[in-house]
Order: C-alpha cells, then sequence, then structure tokens
C-alpha cells in the first residue's frame, strides 16, 4: 500500500508524524512544568511527595516520546539529525545532560543513602523542568530563523560559529518561543495538579499561580505568533529546489493551507478555554481541553515550517545548504518500512491509554502516598 | 578530496562514545535478565497464592527499579550521540541505521514504559493477572528494545541489504529483511541478551548468598537462588552455544578481528587455538605498536580451525595474510584493498564534479558506472579502505582485543560452575554450610559485569578501525567540531556519570542490607 506512494507523498507523511509527534511531546512536557513548580505549590514535605508522585508516574512517557521523536527523525530525515545534533552541539548536549539528571532523580530522592541527598535530587527536577523546556524551544526557534551550518560535497556539517548552537540565544525571536514552550508548560502543570490531586491546598495554591503563569504565557506567546507572522520566510523553488527568501512566507503558508490554520485556532481557543474555564469557572477540567489544544498548536506550528515549500531547517550562513523535507529525507524505500511500521502507533497509544484509564480510576490522595508500596 | 579529521578529535570522540556506552551497559544487562527472573517469582506467586513469593518478587523489584533509573538515565545520550558525534556517520548510513532506531522507541520503549508503571504502581490498582501480564510485557520489552539496537551493530559489523546511491553520497536501504535477519544481528541478539540473562542469574545468587552468610531471610534466599540458578544454567548453556555461533560468523565476516581475537598473526592449515596466552610489551613488527609478541602461551592444536570453519584442517588468516595477502588461499593484500577504495573515492568525486559542471551526460554515465555490479563487487566493496595510506591502520589492538575475549571466554565456563554447584548444594540442602561458595558467588557479581564489558570490548575496539565495515573508517565518521569541545563534554560526561553510579551503588547496599519489606 505505501509502496504506490510518490517519495514526495512519503515524505510528508513523515513530516506529519514528526509534527505529531514533537506536538505530543511539548504537551507531555507539563511533567517539566511542574517540576519547576515543585517548591512554590508544595511547601510541606508530604505536598512535595504528593506532587512528585504524581509526576512521576508520567515522566517516563515524555522521556520516551523525546527519544522515539529523535529515532524517528533520524529514519525518516537522517540529514537534519546529522546536520543539527552535529552542529548544535552545545544545544542538544545541555538537552540531554538536563534529561539524564531527570531520569534518576524520581526513583532517588527518597531512597536512603542516596549519597547526594533529596535537595540535589528536588534541583535536578527543576533544572530539568527549566533547561528542558527553554533550550527545546530554543531550539525549534532556529526552524524559522535559520542556523549557521554550511553542507560540503558528502553532506557533511561544517558549523559557522563557534558556540556550536547556544549562538540561537541571541536571536530574541528564539528565546520568546523557548519562554513560551517554559511557561506553557508550567501552565499544563498547573491545570495537571488541579485535574488529578484531591488535596485542596494543592489545588488552592495551583489557581492562584495560574493567572500569572498564563500572563507571562500570553506575552511570549503571542510576540513569537505575531513576529512569526510579519517576518520573512525560507521558501523552496519546487522546481529547482533553490531556497529563497519570502515576505510573509509564514503567514502565506497559514492563509494557503486553510486546514492548517484552522488546527491552529482550534488548538490555541483549545488552550485559552481550558485556562478561562479553571480560572474563572473553577473548573476542575482545564487540563483536558489546553492539553490536546497544545497538541494541535503545536502541530500546525510545525506543518507551517515544513510544508508548503518551506525549509524547514534554514541556514542563514548558506541559503542553499537549507534542509527542506525532500532534500533531507531517507530513501523512498526507508520511508515505506517506516511507515509500515508506523501503522503500530494507533495500537500503541491504545494500549497507553487503555491502562492508564485503569491505574487512573481514582485521584492521587495523602492516603494513596502512605498506603503504596513504590512511591517515589 | 577527502579531508582528514584531526586525530585527537577522533580519539576524544571515541573515548567519549566508549564511556557512555560501556556506562549504559553497566545497567542494562540486569535489566535484560532480572526482569524474567521476577516474571518467574510473579509467576509462582499467583499460581500457589503463597504471600512470601509475593514478597520476595517485590524485594526484586525494589532493585529493578534502582537499576532501571540510571540504565535509562545512560541511555538517551547514546541515542542523540550518534547526531551530536557522529554526524558524517549519522548521514552516510542513516537510510539503514536510523529506522531500527525509530522502532525500538515505537514498539519497545513505549512498552516497557507503560508495563513498568503497572508493575511498580499497580499492585492495589489492577488485578493479580493482569499486573502478572505486565511484569511479563516488561520483560519481553526490554529484551525487544535489545534486538533493535543490536540490528542496528550488526549491521555496522556487516553491512547488508543496501545499495550506495552516488547523488546522495550514502548508503540505501533495499531489503529491509536482510538487515533484521542478518546472522550477525541474530547472533549478537541472543548472545547479549543470554549474557544479560546470566549476568542477573549471578547477581542474584551473589546478594542471595549474602543474605545466607549474614543468616538473614534464609527463605528468601534459597528460593531466589532456586529460580537464579535453574535459569541461570540453562542461559549460560544458550550463552556458550550463541557465543560460539559469533566466532564461526566472525570469522567468515571479519576475519581480521578474529585473527585479534585469536593473536594469529601467521595463518595456518590446522590452526591451533591459544587457550591461554600472555603478551610481551615489545612489538613483533615496529611499524605497528598493535602487535605484540606473546612471551608464554599454551595451544590446543588444530583447534582454532575447527571453531572457525568446522574443519579440523582449514586455512585460518592470520593478520600478517590480511595484510600482505595470501594469494594460494585468496586474500587480497592491503594495499590492493586501499587501491581499489581510492578508485572508489575518486570515481564518486569526479561524478560529484560532473554534476556540479551541469555535465550532466557524463554525470549519468558515471551514475551508471558507479551503480553496476562489476564496480560495487570490485571497487565500492573496497570503499573505506580509500581513507587509508598505511596498510598497518588496518589491524585492530591485538592484545586488548584478545585479552578481552579469553577473559569473557573464562568467565563464561566459570559461570556454569557457578551454577551447576550452587544448585546441586541447594538440593542436597548443604547451601548454608558451603560458606567457601557463598564468598565465591559475591564475588562472582564483579566477575560477571566484567565478562560482559569484555564482550564489547571485543566486539568493538576488534573491529577498528571500522565504524562500518570496510565501508567507513572511524575517522570518517566523525563531527567537525573541535577536539577542546569533545574533550570538555567527555569529562563532563565522565563526572556526570561516575557521580550517580556512585549514588546508585550505594542506595542499592543499602536497600540489599535493609532486605524486604513486612
Ligand atoms: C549501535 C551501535 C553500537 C552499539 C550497540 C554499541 N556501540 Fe560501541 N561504538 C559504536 C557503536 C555501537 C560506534 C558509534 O560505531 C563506535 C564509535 C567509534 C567506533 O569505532 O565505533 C563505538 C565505539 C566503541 C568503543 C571504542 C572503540 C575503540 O576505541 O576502538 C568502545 C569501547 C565501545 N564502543 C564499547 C561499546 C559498549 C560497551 C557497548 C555496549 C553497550 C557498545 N559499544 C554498544
Ligand atoms: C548505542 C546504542 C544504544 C542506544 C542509542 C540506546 C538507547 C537507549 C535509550 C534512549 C534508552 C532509554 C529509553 C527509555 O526512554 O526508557 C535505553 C534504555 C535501554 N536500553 Fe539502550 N541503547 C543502546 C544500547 C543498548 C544495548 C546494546 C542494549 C541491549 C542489548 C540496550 C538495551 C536497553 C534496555 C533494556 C533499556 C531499558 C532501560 C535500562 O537500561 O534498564 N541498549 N537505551
Ligand atoms: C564461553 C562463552 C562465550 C563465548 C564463546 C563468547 C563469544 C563471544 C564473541 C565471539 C563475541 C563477539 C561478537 C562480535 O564481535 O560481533 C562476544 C560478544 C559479547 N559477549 Fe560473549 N562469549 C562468551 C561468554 C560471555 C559471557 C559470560 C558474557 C557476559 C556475562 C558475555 C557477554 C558478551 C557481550 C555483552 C558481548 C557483546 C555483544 C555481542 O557482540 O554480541 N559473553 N561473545
Amino acid at each position: 500500500m505505501f509502496e504506490n506512494l510518490s517519495h514526495l507523498a512519503l515524505q510528508q507523511y513523515w513530516w506529519v508524524i514528526i509534527s505529531l509527534l514533537a506536538a505530543l511531546f511539548v504537551f507531555l512536557m507539563f511533567v517539566q512544568g511542574g517540576q519547576t513548580l515543585l517548591y512554590s505549590i508544595g511547601k510541606t514535605e508530604g505536598e512535595k511527595t504528593i506532587i512528585l508522585n504524581t509526576l512521576g508516574r508520567k515522566w517516563e512517557f515524555t522521556f520516551t516520546t523525546l527519544v522515539t521523536f529523535g529515532g524517528a527523525f533520524f529514519a525518516s530525515f537522517p540529514l537534519f539529525y546529522a546536520t543539527s545534533f552535529g552542529g548544535a552541539y552545545w544545544v542538544w548536549l545541555l538537552i540531554l545532560a538536563a534529561f539524564i539528571i531527570q531520569a534518576v532523580a524520581y526513583e532517588f530522592r527518597k531512597k536512603p543513602a542516596n549519597f547526594l541527598g533529596a535537595k540535589t535530587y528536588e534541583v535536578f527536577l527543576v533544572l530539568n523542568g527549566l533547561l528542558g523546556t527553554i533550550l527545546i524551544g530554543t531550539a525549534v526557534g532556529t526552524f524559522f530563523n535559520g542556523a549557521q551550518f554550511e553542507l560540503n560535497d558528502l553532506n557533511q556539517v561544517l558549523w559557522q560559529n563557534p558556540a556550536r548552537g547556544l549562538e540561537a540565544v541571541l536571536t530574541f525571536h528564539n528565546v520568546a518561543l523557548g519562554l513560551a514552550v517554559f511557561f506553557l508548560a508550567r501552565v499544563l502543570g498547573l491545570l495537571y495538579f488541579i485535574y488529578t490531586i484531591d488535596n485542596d491546598l494543592i489545588v488552592a495554591r495551583s489557581q492562584k499561580h495560574l493567572f500569572f503563569t498564563t500572563v507571562l504565557f500570553l506575552l511570549f506567546f503571542l510576540y513569537f505568533l505575531v513576529w512569526l507572522l510579519l517576518k520573512d520566510g525560507f521558501a523552496v523553488n519546487p522546481d529547482s529546489g533553490e531556497v529563497f527568501m519570502e515576505k510573509y512566507k509564514y503567514l502565506n503558508n497559514l492563509l494557503q493551507m486553510p486546514v492548517v490554520l484552522i488546527i491552529m485556532l482550534i488548538g490555541i481557543v483549545g488552550v485559552l478555554w481550558g485556562i478561562i474555564s479553571t480560572l474563572f469557572f473553577h473548573g476542575s477540567k482545564g487540563f483536558l481541553f489546553a492539553g490536546p489544544g497544545t497538541v494541535l498548536t503545536v502541530f500546525a506550528l510545525f506543518l507551517v515550517a515544513g510544508f508548503n515549500n518551506t525549509a524547514f531547517y534554514p541556514s542563514v550562513a548558506d541559503l542553499q545548504s537549507s534542509l527542506t523535507i525532500q532534500n533531507a529525507s531517507s530513501s523512498h524505500f526507508t520511508l515505506v518500512v517506516m511507515s509500515y511500521a508506523s501503522l503500530m502507533i494507533p495500537f500503541v497509544f491504545a494500549y497507553i491509554y487503555y491502562f492508564w484509564k485503569v491505574m487512573n480510576r481514582k485521584k492521587i490522595t495523602d492516603e494513596e502516598m502512605n498506603e503504596e508500596s513504590h512511591v517515589y | 578530496m577527502i579531508e582528514y579529521a584531526d586525530l585527537a578529535l577522533v580519539n576524544w570522540s571515541r573515548a567519549q562514545f566508549a564511556l557512555t556506552a560501556m556506562y549504559h551497559w553497566l545497567f542494562v544487562p540486569l535489566t535484560l535478565g532480572i526482569t524474567f527472573i521476577i516474571a518467574f517469582m510473579e509467576t509462582l506467586y499467583v499460581k500457589t497464592g503463597n504471600e512470601e513469593w509475593k514478597r520476595i518478587t517485590k524485594f526484586w523489584m525494589t532493585l529493578f527499579g534502582i537499576n532501571f533509573a540510571i540504565g535509562v538515565a545512560t541511555g538517551i545520550i547514546l541515542e542523540f550521540e550518534f547526531g551530536t558525534n557522529w554526524s558524517a556517520y549519522s548521514w552516510f548510513v542513516g537510510d539503514i541505521f536510523g529506522a531500527p532506531l525509530a522502532i525500538e522507541g515505537i514498539l519497545a520503549f513505549f512498552m516497557e514504559s507503560t508495563f513498568i508503571a503497572i508493575m511498580f504502581f499497580g499492585w492495589n490498582k489492577v488485578s493479580k493477572k493482569t499486573h502478572l501480564l505486565a511484569t511479563w510485557l516488561t520483560a519481553i520489552g526490554a529484551n525487544l528494545s535489545a534486538l533493535w539496537i543490536l540490528v542496528a551493530n550488526g549491521w555496522m559489523q556487516k553491512p547488508v541489504g543496501m545499495v550506495f546511491n552516488p547523488d546522495t553520497a550514502r548508503n540505501e536501504m533495499q531489503n529491509f529483511w536482510d538487515v533484521l535477519f542478518s546472522q550477525v544481528a541474530v547472533d549478537k541478539w541472543l548472545h547479549a541478551t543470554s549474557s544479560g540473562f546470566v549476568l542477573a542469574s549471578v547477581f542474584v545468587i551473589g546478594v542471595s548468598a549474602w543474605f545466607i552468610l549474614k543468616k538473614r531471610e534464609l527463605l528468601l534466599a534459597k528460593k531466589s537462588i532456586l529460580i537464579a540458578s535453574v535459569f541461570g544454567l540453562i542461559s549460560s548453556f544458550y550463552l556458550i552455544l550463541t557465543g560460539d555461533n559469533s566466532t564461526r560468523t566472525i570469522a567468515h565476516d571479519q576475519p581480521m578481528k578474529f585473527a585479534a581475537i585469536e593473536g594469529l598473526y601467521n595463518g595456518s592449515e590446522g590452526a591451533g587455538l591459544v587457550a591461554l596466552g600472555l603478551f610481551s610489551t615489545s612489538e613483533t613488527d615496529p611499524n605497528n605498536e598493535n602487535l605484540k609478541d606473546f612471551t608464554m602461551k599454551i595451544e590446543i592444536p588444530n583447534f582454532l580451525s575447527y571453531m572457525a570453519f568446522l574443519d579440523w584442517n582449514a586455512f585460518v588468516p592470520g593478520v600478517n595474510d590480511l595484510i600482505n595477502g595470501n594469494e594460494k588461499y585468496g586474500y587480497m593484500s592491503a594495499q590492493e584493498k586501499i587501491e581499489r577504495g581510492k578508485i572508489a573515492i575518486g570515481k564518486l568525486f569526479e561524478f560529484k564534479e560532473a554534476k556540479k559542471a551541469g555535465n550532466e551526460s557524463l554525470a549519468g554515465s558515471l551514475r551508471a558506472e558507479l551503480t553496476s555490479d562489476g564496480f560495487q563487487q570490485n571497487y565500492f566493496k573496497y570503499f573505506g579502505y580509500g581513507y587509508f595510506e598505511d596498510v598497518n591502520d588496518l589491524v585492530p589492538n591485538v592484545p586488548i582485543t584478545f585479552y578481552s575475549f579469553h577473559i569473557m571466554v573464562g568467565l563464561g565456563f566459570m559461570f556454569v560452575l557457578l551454577f551447576i554447584l550452587s544448585l546441586m548444594f541447594l538440593l542436597r540442602g548443604t547451601l548454608t554450610e558451603k560458606r567457601w561458595f557463598l564468598r565465591l558467588a559475591i564475588i562472582s557479581i564483579p566477575l560477571a559485569y566484567l565478562a560482559s564489558q569484555a564482550g564489547w570490548i571485543v566486539a568493538e575496539m576488534g573491529r577498528q578501525p571500522w565504524v562500518v565495515q570496510d565501508l567507513m573508517p572511524t575517522m570518517a565518521g566523525v563531527t567537525r567540531i573541535s577536539a577542546g569541545t569533545v574533550q570538555t563534554t567527555f569529562w563532563l560526561f565522565a563526572a556526570l556519570f561516575t557521580i550517580l553510579l556512585i549514588a546508585e551503588l550505594k542506595i542499592m547496599f543499602r536497600q540489599i542490607k535493609i532486605g524486604p519489606k513486612h
């Protein structure tokens, strides 16, 4: 069935999957956002324990989604994997370091003789929440603002800036996205606490924090979005493959792909409704709107970056080295094989959904923390 | 034409990959094996309803949780390191290599992380049967994740199922099943997972032996030893079988690695197997520091020929035959391979130039030539050799490979003995009196880790100087970045992982001391 699709159709199919994984990942970073709230929401040891156990049962998913995102990107667009990871070396290694310390923190924090002390592991979690979100957001910003690389004849990356990727923070538009992701993750973290934890103090504090966090999120997000729509973009000539600058490219992409525009609008409305319903109507289910809203918004943003003859990883050092979904992709054959593998994804979603439903029948309470044999 | 990467950069990049991979491999094998041991224990609990089994299950599960967390932490860096440190490699092989990594994420890691959560937090939330199912699926998921990464690694040892595309300057997949069912990949998976089973069995027996020596938890210890020694005994036979199979595959696909493993410099018919050997510090050949003389060796005549080719009199090539060539037995000299490699590289660049100049007809004929069967078989096959000038650079470090291999194999046989003895003493009811044996069981834990690490050193050091056998030398795969940067990240990760390892060990020892909860 996939064999008969054109190479371009497969490339688009895979860009959709990559975008979906990225969108899910940003949504799942509510875990990271929640971690940065550890001290402001959890005042006593007991409250911290509840918060960490609430997040702790989900962190593996965020982590695994990141890993799968990396693997899928490697398999479908290996030139991006080689260029960006090898080029923006410092950014990616810092991001990885931030995830390495997270992976041990939950399990080790409360264990006796843990060498570094509970406090250090908590700091690990906060650091992961800070660096993970901000750096990933900033790195994705370069999808729209370009990075400084050249590719030689053998498609080897020659990075043109000694900061190896860290120079991305000098472009405020990138950082704005980083901060927007950070505050969004916190908003989602707060909504998640309100949604799942059965503890009045934690819920009350979360509601109090929600307002300011939302304001900050909107500030950076709107700045990012408006500037994105107004700026020049990296367009590709579909016939020659030549990359050139086009005025209002990203705005044009949205207008020329109305479906994507609609997805984005629904997503934004979803996020806002999730927040508003919690803030002004004291609902507890805001997470169920803001979460999917996030997925749709980020999904649309990635489609804008890669579809409609756009270079998704542009180079400002050498425009013609820019990556597009066509020149960065795997061969037709590999994409076909991978597409068959992708048929497993709905099945994976289904069993995750089913088993989590079984596990989440009850809200998380103080009592449970005392009864369970395995608590973080 | 080819820009040579600087040697310091290559070495630091290798060091960093080796460091992080070896750390990852400190934790992976225990996960691979202990999940099955836990699943056996829980099955007994569900079958018999005996609460003691539940207590035992939970105890080992706690230890597993500690190990798992740090296994995951050390895994994520490896996945991205292909991009960060081996980006030229990632492009050259990404079309083949990426697929198993992606499938691993989709199929195995999600399975593992979903069911592990049920295993840890689901005792009071799901039925006994569902919980048991989750435990089994965690074990299967862990071993499936090993499958995909080893398929990828196997492909690097023996590239199959692909064709080189001159337009993109990379290898492209042509047959997925060839990649998946490659003999090397299958051997590797069976051997690496069963090595995990053996290591975990040794771990469980060793920890239980400590309890017996301390006269604590005797029931738990004996029941655990029973399970672990049966599982370990079966696995270790299997381990030796698959290891032996690997040896034959290597003799066939990577003769230079095979020569290094066996310390065989000059090939012969009816070659003898060096069972024990000691190298001197002096060089056999002043041009090559990777070759050292034996000062002492114990040899079993004709055995090597049999092991490699199942024929007591077969010819086994040594390092020198592979370098200088051996016409009688049909081995091409390294110099000839280098020349052919240079022709292949030259043609590729001619093609690139023609394309750049817009000379379509020349580019077309060059493309046809590059992709023709004859050229692929006679020239492209040696592509990677074109990067070399000195034939001596084609020899891996013989002493390290030799020692690692012999340590691994020696310990493999020792573990069989360990399992047999522990089962025997246990059944006779004399285990608690054999203090020497209990001590030996404890000492065996670090030895199992040693054997396991040695295995990877054989596999990876033995294939140097290649990242992709015969096609891409290690130096050509590396990301162009300053050696100082990689040196900095090397030390950063060395410090971070060492601190985490210390924490893990302290927590692990303490949890063992605390023992099972009541
Ligand atoms: C899927 C591929 C893969 C896998 C599963 C492993 N490695 Fe590897 N290893 C590589 C792919 C690789 C590599 C990227 O190809 C390197 C880098 C340079 C090289 O020659 O091979 C390498 C190098 C490398 C080196 C340095 C070799 C040298 O200096 O000559 C060592 C010691 C190891 N590895 C050890 C390990 C261990 C202990 C592993 C167990 C987990 C392991 N590798 C798994
Ligand atoms: C260079 C090669 C490797 C890469 C890139 C890699 C990557 C990873 C990653 C990213 C994780 C964390 C996954 C999660 O989110 O849970 C992980 C864990 C794991 N890996 Fe690896 N891995 C490599 C080598 C191996 C090998 C050789 C094996 C087994 C033979 C293996 C078996 C496992 C297992 C069982 C886990 C589960 C967690 C644990 O270690 O306890 N990995 N690996
Ligand atoms: C008598 C027993 C054994 C034999 C004949 C044997 C043989 C081998 C061979 C030939 C390789 C190299 C594969 C390659 O380079 O592609 C290998 C690798 C390896 N061995 Fe063993 N081995 C034995 C025992 C053990 C033991 C006891 C352990 C650990 C507990 C172990 C763990 C490993 C590991 C982890 C690797 C790397 C993975 C792989 O390449 O498959 N082996 N073994």
